[in-house]
């Protein structure tokens, strides 16, 4: 890529875009546009169709309708311009498990064009870090450190825009926390990133979010303005018998839901509906003690809960 | 707090080494019937082999312990008959239907027929799964495979059940039903051992061990180890543990 040129201020355009599979349908009217240099994230579950989403704008798949623009390029005509500006990190890391570390990165910059030393600085903060183990072969790597080399191998043609499907499933929390450090930092060199995970914390992270569920976005939104739309009251509550807790606030018509959260109980109400002293009331009749009822903010995985289908 | 205080699994100074390698560094810890242990630990630290280890899969190097009664060195067939085991990837034969599931997997761990048969009417009834019952797994959407998995691992009344990193993917109401699946178990004798990086779900558990190069730094109630660690959830208790790592994570 050539970073003189002038890039139109939309990195990704999608309007009305469906695609089914037989019966099923993976994807339906998704519109929405990512900025220069933002972090979008696509935040929802397995099966949701965030790979389907990602390989339609990555040029794999074809849409059944609507229309996509990557820097401007249309997905269907200008595929092959696409290709050459897009870095794309799949799901399951597409190393070449018998190649080492380095043949793998090497790889992909011959297939671009390109050479290691002509980019190094865009991928030397994360390459450093598997680079004591660069004459080993991908496939004898740990899962952070695949993560590490995919990420790499997605850099090292100088993308302009990103596209990195679930990079943390499976990673544990201190190594996310790392990643999306080294995300941080790609932004900041003018990188356009859409990003794909089913942890919902990570969307704090991201400039804007849509969350998705059933091939449909529920809500596109920074994650601050996703919180504040949040419509029901939101409490946090506790006692001394946390399981017979969630069965009773279940029994309470006025209580719209109640889910375990961490170490407490979320319980949501329709606005104006029951009051805490009240719930706490019927609580100590189903005999609960030590009873904590607290007003709270909701975190995203409220919100996604509040705006989901799934009732199973 | 439970009734029956009776361990399920004990292991002493456990280890395993690959070459000059030790993978699994001198653990020891007891679990309790019908009791929730969360095995955490980042990617590396030595979870998975002491997973295989407690399950019969591989024999440790040094130390000793049983699982559901039986030696890990001496017995490991036996533990394999009394461990149900589910992983994330469900491992249920997806070109069969739900009730052949249930058959082949009661068959080959020797329920008879009839019981096989009983207890598949009765699960079926519990899940409201009736519909599904002649539908091929692969059909099913992801939240029910999950269930199945699940009921699948303890159809034979195991005493313990391995869970590892059963709630990955899956919608947050999936993931917190699917924790609502585990009480149910327990509240049945069933004892549940189960990893997760979900830091939420940590607190769901009686009792968490951290593990770090190989070793349980940590293990306590979720309740003590924030008071230990001074933090306010488990996610800061385990960054506080996993950051002074120096194994290369490899």
């Amino acid at each position: 890529m050539n970073t003189s040129e002038n890039l139109p201020d939309i990195a990704i355009h999608c309007e009305s875009v469906s695609k089914n599979y037989g019966k099923i349908q993976a994807l339906s009217n998704i519109n929405f546009d990512v900025n220069r240099a933002e972090i979008f994230g696509i935040i929802g579950p397995d099966g949701a169709g965030k790979t389907t989403l990602f390989r339609i704008l990555t040029t794999l798949i074809l849409a059944e309708s609507g229309t996509a623009a990557i820097d401007g390029f249309d997905v269907l005509k200008d595929y092959k311009e696409i290709r050459k500006r897009v870095g794309y990190m799949p799901g399951r890391f597409s190393l070449y498990q018998d190649l080492t570390v380095e043949e793998n990165l090497e790889f992909f910059a011959t297939v671009f064009n390109t050479t290691i030393e002509e980019n190094y600085e865009l991928v030397k903060d994360i390459y450093v870090q598997i680079e004591p183990f660069k004459k080993r072969r991908a496939g004898k790597l740990s899962g952070g450190m695949k993560q590490k080399l995919a990420l790499s191998c997605a850099l090292i043609h100088k993308p302009s825009v990103l596209f990195l499907d679930e990079p943390t499933t499976g990673v544990d929390p201190v190594s996310r926390k790392e990643f999306w450090g080294m995300l941080q930092k790609l932004r900041e060199q003018g990188i356009t990133i859409l990003v794909s995970t089913p942890y919902m914390d990570e969307a704090s992270l991201c400039d804007r979010i849509a969350l998705i569920q059933n091939g449909q976005f529920l809500k596109i939104d920074t994650p601050e303005n996703i919180v504040s739309q949040f419509d029901d009251v939101l409490w946090a509550a506790k006692s001394d018998n946390m399981h017979k807790l969630l069965e009773d606030l279940r029994k309470d018509e006025q209580v719209k839901s109640s889910f375990a959260f961490g170490d407490s109980i979320h319980v949501t109400v329709d606005n104006g509906q029951l009051t805490v002293d009240s719930l706490k009331k019927y609580l100590i009749e189903k005999g609960h003690k030590n009873i904590k009822i607290e007003a709270i903010e909701p975190t995203i995985e409220d919100c996604f809960m509040e705006l989901s289908t799934t009732q199973i | 707090m439970r009734r029956a205080m009776e361990t399920v699994i004990k292991v002493e100074n456990l280890t395993k080494r690959f070459g000059n390698f030790t993978a699994v560094d001198n653990i020891s810890f007891e679990v309790k019937r019908g009791e929730i242990f969360g095995f955490l630990g980042a990617n590396g630290a030595g979870k998975t082999t002491a997973m295989r280890m407690l399950c019969g899969l591989s024999i440790p190097t040094e130390g000793k312990g049983t699982v559901a009664g039986y030696d890990i060195f001496k017995q490991p067939e036996l533990i394999k008959k009394s461990i149900g085991y589910m992983s994330q990837k469900f491992s249920m034969y997806e070109d069969l239907k739900v009730w052949e599931n249930l058959e082949l997997f009661g068959g080959i761990y020797g329920m008879n027929d009839k019981v096989i048969k009983q207890k598949t009417d009765e699960l079926m009834i519990k899940l409201n799964f009736e519909d599904e019952r002649d539908k091929l797994v692969k059909s099913l959407p992801l939240g029910f495979k999950q269930k199945l998995a699940f009921s699948v691992s303890i159809f034979h009344q195991p005493q313990v059940v391995f869970l590892d990193e059963p709630t990955g993917g899956v919608d947050p109401i999936t993931r917190r039903r699917f924790w609502e699946m585990i009480y149910d178990a327990t509240a049945q004798g069933i004892t549940v051992f189960v990893t997760t990086h979900y830091m939420d779900e940590a607190e769901y558990c009686d009792r968490v061990s951290i593990m770090v190069d190989g070793r349980i730094e940590a293990l306590d109630s979720p309740d003590n180890l924030k008071k230990q660690f001074n933090a306010k959830n488990m996610d800061e208790v385990f960054q506080q543990l996993a950051r002074k790592a120096k194994r290369v994570d490899s």
